[in-house]
């Protein structure tokens, strides 16, 4: 397997990181799982580029996520789907956000309500720091129902506060076990330092990467082996930033937690600020699920699903046709 | 060319967002009506009280504020008004005659008169309330510790809960009631309140007397606290979850989040 590895930087030209990660790939802890047959013009030799004129199609297999990533990406698929949409309908049995401990009623941050129109008419107003949106439709009222979110939003669909609770407090815990459990094994494994965090060289580079990302040129051959700045920085801020966030201010919503550490209550401004963090940091990951699904789709969607269900990931270098 | 496969694609993540979210909606209701998933969610509720009771401290206090973080509206939610002939009575000679029982298993049953519970050493606090709806507001209470009540009426051994009786009656007839392991009456925050800043209980929020269960959410608070009844179990009582929400609308017993 090693000498597959090899193909693209068989020449001995590799700068340092990407040294690092083809070690990363040699020390794969899965010696069971064979790499399928080559298909077509993948490279198996281990002096591939030596062996092959400069400009030759090479299409190489690499392994790019291992069992335990695979199956703890897969298991926040439905966890995050249920608890963004449960927590929709936790929010709608208040549905307004304000700071501190309290929520005076007359200052909220935010607050999605029905409203009556002067010709008796229904409207649903979205109210951001005093500015006032008429969102009828979606937030505030939708289908016919005084609701902040609407049914498709949420589940259950029907307004039911103590399901939504139900399967938001059974789904927390199994996010928190999955992340966990993800967490130890990407430490252990080295998966944070080597694949996740962004090096010197990456943060130097990050200018380049932003005008790239918006001209939706992606990283092609050697620079495809490895993530992107801006992925990185994405996977780093989502996995050790926002998720604690969302599970911290989470449980500073528990009365009962807040008397075990009142500090929760302290670095987040108090029970209600937390709840607003809670609502911030879920749309966050709504954001982030938005990119990620689009650049899925955008750097190849076949090679990437392939790559995130097998852990097979194809580059293809110079010259290489289209499709693999 | 180039537009056309934009507009698959288009046309794709719609498809599949669109398909997939309905189906997982479909799917999530038609658990939730299940008789059996329901059951299954309901398993975390046991895990959620052993790890925080795990976690916390049994006197650790709820933070108390400052009478400047006092709302200046304190909502009431829930019954507000039990509205039986009963409890117009009482509201009419000024709940003089309330009394409230303290007995099940217990060696001494008492009662108080409401008169005498002022008489007995008071605790004051300015504490947060949480609703299960996510507003929390701040007021200032003052009670007769339940623990004090407690020590003299003497818990037998196999005494588990504390069930409150409460004066208000739903339309279909049904009876308030909560609970709270016997336990968490011991901790020093958990008054039977008759004041709210400062001035007598109102109706709204339970007058004569509430619960202040301050570690819980706003809906284990029972107002209008008629009987303490102290038991081993409670399925035998009502719907058998230990409150009245608890039995119709399936909030969880353990109300610590």
């Amino acid at each position: 397997m090693a000498s597959l590895i090899h193909a693209g930087t068989g020449t001995g030209q590799g700068r340092e990181d990407e040294q690092v990660l083809e070690l990363a790939m040699r020390s794969e802890p899965f010696p069971l799982e064979k790499p399928p047959a080559p298909v077509g013009l993948t490279a198996n030799q281990g002096d591939a580029s030596a062996a092959l004129p400069a400009s030759a199609p090479v299409v190489e297999r690499i392994y790019r996520h291992r069992l335990p990533v695979r199956i703890s990406h897969w298991l926040n698929v439905p966890f995050l789907i249920i608890l963004i949409m449960s927590g929709l309908q936790i929010f709608n049995a208040h549905p307004a956000l304000y700071w501190g401990d309290r929520s005076d009623r007359d200052q909220p941050l935010l607050s999605i309500r029905p409203v009556k129109a002067e010709n008796g008419e229904m409207r649903g107003i979205t109210t951001i720091l005093g500015y006032k949106f008429d969102t009828t439709g979606v937030l505030g009222y939708s289908d016919g129902s005084r609701r902040a979110f609407p049914a498709w939003a949420t589940i259950p669909s029907a307004k039911v506060l103590a399901m939504g609770r139900q399967w938001h407090l059974f789904f927390a815990w199994l996010l928190v076990i999955n992340g966990l459990f993800f967490t130890a094994y990407a430490l252990i494994s080295r998966h944070v330092t080597r694949d996740l965090a962004p090096t010197g060289k990456d943060l130097r580079d990050i200018g380049k990467a932003v005008k790239d990302h918006i001209v939706l040129k992606h990283p092609q051959g050697e620079e495809a082996k490895r993530y992107n700045v801006l992925q990185k920085l994405a996977y780093v801020g989502i996995l050790f930033v926002v998720a604690p966030l969302i599970i911290l201010t989470g449980l500073t919503m528990s009365p009962t937690i807040d008397t075990a550490f009142p500090w929760l209550l302290t670095i987040f401004g108090g029970r209600q600020a937390a709840r607003t963090i809670h609502f911030i940091a879920c749309f966050t990951f709504v954001g982030f699920i938005v990119i990620h699904v689009l650049q899925v789709i955008l750097t190849g969607f076949f090679n990437n699903i392939r790559s995130m269900f097998t852990g097979w990931f194809v580059v293809k270098h110079e010259g290489a046709s289209h499709e693999a | 060319m180039r537009h056309e496969r934009a507009m698959e694609r288009r046309q794709f993540l719609k498809g599949t967002l669109g398909a997939a979210s309905l189906m997982a909606l479909a799917g999530c209701d038609n658990l939730t009506q299940s008789s059996w998933f329901p059951s299954i969610l309901n398993k975390t509720e046991k895990l959620t009280e052993r790890v925080q009771r795990a976690v916390t401290p049994t006197n650790a206090l709820a933070k108390e504020y400052g009478d400047a973080d006092i709302s200046k509206v304190f909502p009431a939610n829930g019954n507000t008004d039990p509205g039986t002939e009963d409890y117009a009575e009482h509201v009419a000679k000024n709940f003089s005659e309330w009394t409230v029982e303290v007995g099940g298993l217990v060696q001494t049953p008492m009662s108080w008169s409401l008169a005498a519970l002022k008489e007995l050493p008071s605790r004051t606090q300015i504490t947060r309330h949480d609703c299960v709806e996510g507003w929390s507001a701040i007021g200032k209470w003052t009670g007769v510790p339940l623990g004090d009540l407690m020590h003299q009426v003497q818990p037998l051994p196999n005494a588990k809960f504390a069930v409150f009786h409460c004066a208000d009656v739903d339309d279909e007839g049904v009876s308030y009631y909560e609970s709270m392991a016997l336990a968490d009456c011991y901790h020093p925050q958990t008054i039977l309140a008759y004041e709210l800043n400062g001035a007598p209980l109102d109706i709204p929020h339970g007058a004569p007397l509430r619960l202040r269960f301050e570690r819980q959410l706003g809906y284990k608070h029972a107002k209008y606290v008629m009987m303490i009844e102290l038991v081993e179990t409670l399925s035998d009582i009502a719907g058998g979850k230990g409150g009245y929400w608890e039995d119709d609308q399936g909030y969880e017993w353990y109300a610590g989040i």
